[in-house]
């Protein structure tokens, strides 16, 4: 049985699709099945951002109505083995999804794969709930910045009732905050909260702080996963916290801006 | 510490500012939004029910759910403005 993994956020804008194929693209490298599946009907855009736009024909839409099989949507990443998208249909109207109709696909790709990956819509309503409704594990991702903070604070709070597992009573959803356009430079100034600050503010424990990158555009712009770009900093940095979610201890490494000689001196 | 930080720091650093607001903001909405659905009406009700009595602000009756072992708990704290007095009620609104 797979892992289902909801990445949400509350907030628009603060790097959910980033982090699902980051993180889609490190577990399938560490040898996992995996698939990535794009809930933002009426928007979709994970198949821009991994590279195959092109090679939609079915969607998850197709999919819940039965015009199309798993097998016929499913979409192979060129680069991974064992990767795969299920696009979101972006004609079709944001309630095209079923309550049944996710159960049912969900499970089916649960049985196919080791991860199943829900790129949550922004906001906290049906559709993001129904992305998280049938998570094991939650990756919040969050911007250091007052709006984005209060936002995943919401949404873990949803996570703790809105979920299968809290209506069933079972154990709660797995919660990991993931910390994006971190800049340690405006941390040291006391411009922008720390890391363990807004740990501390949401009580949940930090899987990863993404430091801002011009990688992440980089790589978006190509259609490539940034965990894949594995020289840049954000790349190291999504690795590092693929690689924590499976169980290693690793340090995090972009919370302190390395200081040049004028730096230490000057000690800014 | 270095020479730069002596010109420095006058202000109050912005991020512990956020960090305060947010802690603030976030606890007052985790009491309302993670209670059950009958907390905001119950609180309606009863603002009603007070203000036949004395005059109070919106935001006088405040409540909470607490959770202890297998009891849960209502707390209501209702805040009666300054000079009133149980003995001459206001006669409502």
């Amino acid at each position: 049985m797979a892992r289902v993994i909801v990445v949400t956020s509350g907030k628009g804008g603060v790097g959910k699709t980033t982090t699902s194929t980051a993180f889609g693209a490190g577990l399938a490298k560490a040898g996992h099945k995996v698939v990535i599946v794009d809930f933002d009907v009426g928007l979709r855009n994970v198949d821009l951002v991994m590279g195959c736009e092109r090679r939609v024909v079915f969607d998850f839409v197709n999919v819940i109505n039965q015009e199309a099989n798993l097998n016929q949507a499913l979409i192979r990443d060129k680069r991974f083995e064992g990767l795969y998208i299920l696009s979101a249909s972006q004609t079709r109207d944001k309630d095209a999804l079923t309550e049944e109709g996710v159960e049912r696909v969900i499970s089916e790709l649960a049985e196919r794969f080791d991860y199943v990956i829900c790129d949550s819509p922004a906001g906290i309503e049906r559709g993001a709930q129904l992305a998280m409704y049938h998570a094991d594990d939650a990756l919040v991702v969050a911007n250091p910045e007052v709006s984005s903070v209060r936002d995943s604070d919401r949404v873990l709070g949803l996570l703790g009732s809105r979920t299968r597992r809290a209506e069933n009573g079972e154990e709660p959803v797995g919660e990991y905050l993931l910390l994006t356009r971190y800049s340690p430079a405006q941390v040291s100034k006391g411009q922008m909260m720390a890391a363990d600050d807004v740990c501390e503010i949401l009580s949940t424990p930090l899987l990863g702080v993404i430091p801002e990158s011009s990688a992440v555009l980089t790589a978006s712009n190509s259609g490539l996963p940034v965990s894949m770009e594995e020289r840049s900093d954000a790349g190291q940095a999504y690795n590092d916290a693929v690689a924590r979610y499976l169980g290693e201890t690793r340090e995090h490494r972009f919370l302190t801006r390395k200081k040049g000689l004028i730096g230490r001196l000057f000690g800014s | 510490m270095s020479i730069l930080d002596v010109f420095r720091r006058k202000r109050r650093e912005s991020a512990a500012v956020a960090k305060d607001r947010l802690q603030v903001i976030i606890a007052h909405e985790r009491s309302d939004a993670r209670g059950p659905d009958y907390l905001p009406p119950l609180r309606e009700e009863l603002l009603e029910v007070v203000r036949k009595y004395v005059a109070v602000d919106d935001d006088a009756v405040r409540m909470q759910v607490d959770r202890e072992g297998d009891y849960e708990y209502l707390e209501l704290n209702i805040t009666l403005p300054e000079g009133s007095s149980p003995q001459a009620p206001a006669r409502g609104r």
